[in-house]
């Protein structure tokens, strides 16, 4: 029963079964979707979602992108994990093949643009301080940060998030796919510690594996975290320094990439 | 982190959800349903719009939050049960296939408005 009524919530469904994204007061049922509470307050449904401003923008963003055969990646981890070294060892092997582009999020600095302009692709830094220090990129900020890509040249967007374990993983951006770096230097148990991020992230990279001579970190430990969390989960073992562990997780993206391409306007 | 960010738009969706011909009201209550998946803390959204609707119309109106658990469908042997602690595995067969029935969710269900001169405080 309970069930059930979240399920007609959740998808605000009519009586005759046909869904819509936005909420309105059901005239069948309970009149004009108005009652009146004993305190004499009137209770008015409402049954929105918080952030459905945020999702249909989202939604905008991937029918743009989608029309243009684009690949988006929203790249998210904690701080120091190794997103902005990953990335640019990552853009300088698919160069000869892949047309890409960085959008690139930080609460403060173009430090890491600076590092990703090198690799020659267009970068777009975000600094969300302009948007109130935001511990996240939202809809609207890819929207903005679009605008200044020429979209019918790139095959590949790659957006890089704020360093954040927490608030990225709750929006959606418009992306296809969300990647989740995490570092041998870090706990093993992250995974465990930061469930919804590797419940939505569709592979994981598990980065400065150079570094286990030197640490007390169990890879296989870490790695049995975060199948309890994703079971099935594709882990790719990289070092973004030494570059080791890189061809699966190249082929990996390169597959994704053709793959959008083949299904866009136009095909590469 | 983001509470604040939620906050604002809970503001802003319960204020265009009070009926154009409703007359002077005022919002008492907000009521949500928070999945524990969801990465909001409760108690610090409630602070936050405490703060964001000081000195305004919704200045008193009290946010009711129903946490909702994670309750995940096993796609293999249909088992249906609640997560209790992070581990995304059929309590039956074992199975990582699984369907998440709830726990993310983040929705207003309904305002509460009383008029402006019926209030009894």
């Amino acid at each position: 029963m309970f069930l059930e009524t979240f399920f007609k919530t959740q998808k605000y469904c009519h009586h005759d079964g046909s869904r819509h994204s936005h909420p309105h007061l059901h005239p069948d049922r309970g009149g004009s979707g108005i009652s009146i509470k004993k305190s004499g307050t009137r209770e008015i449904k409402v049954v929105r979602r918080v952030l459905d401003i945020n999702e249909k923008m989202a939604q905008q963003n991937r029918s743009i992108f989608a029309a243009k055969g684009i690949f988006v990646l929203n790249v998210m981890s904690s701080p120091g994990s190794g997103k902005t070294t990953t990335l640019e060892k990552t853009l300088a092997q698919i160069a000869s093949e892949i047309k890409s582009a960085v959008i690139v999020g930080d609460i403060c600095t173009t430090n890491d643009a600076d590092r990703l302009a090198v690799t020659g692709v267009p970068v777009v830094q975000i600094n969300t301080d302009e948007f109130g220090g935001d511990c996240h990129l939202a809809a609207h900020v890819i929207e903005k940060a679009v605008g200044g890509l020429d979209l019918d040249d790139i095959d590949l967007l790659i957006i890089e998030n704020v360093g954040n374990l927490v608030c990225p993983a709750e929006f959606d951006i418009g992306e296809d796919t969300r990647v989740v770096v995490l570092s041998v230097t870090e706990g093993e148990d992250k995974p465990a510690k930061y469930p919804l991020m590797f419940r939505e992230c569709e592979v994981a990279l598990l980065n400065k594996v150079d570094l286990l001579p030197y640490l007390d970190y169990d890879k296989q430990k870490a790695i049995n975290f975060i199948h309890q969390i994703h079971p099935d989960m594709p882990v790719f073992e990289i070092s973004a320094k030494t570059e080791e562990g890189f061809q699966p997780w190249i082929e990996w993206l390169k597959a994704k990439v053709r793959e959008k391409a083949g299904g866009g306007e136009h095909s590469a | 982190m983001h509470e604040m960010g939620i906050a604002l738009q809970i503001i802003e969706i319960a204020t265009e959800s009070i009926p154009p011909d409703a007359g002077d009201v005022r919002i008492e209550k907000i009521n949500l349903k928070i999945g524990k998946l969801a990465a909001v803390v409760p108690d610090s959204l409630r602070f936050c719009f405490d703060v964001a609707v000081k000195d305004t119309p919704l200045d008193g109106a009290k946010l009711v939050i129903q946490e909702l658990p994670v309750v995940a469908r096993c796609r293999d042997c249909d088992t249906q049960w609640t997560i209790s602690s992070p581990a995304f595995t059929c309590e039956n067969c074992n199975s990582g296939s699984l369907e998440i029935l709830s726990g993310r969710e983040l929705d207003i269900e309904s305002i509460e408005i009383a008029q402006e001169d019926s209030h009894v405080s």
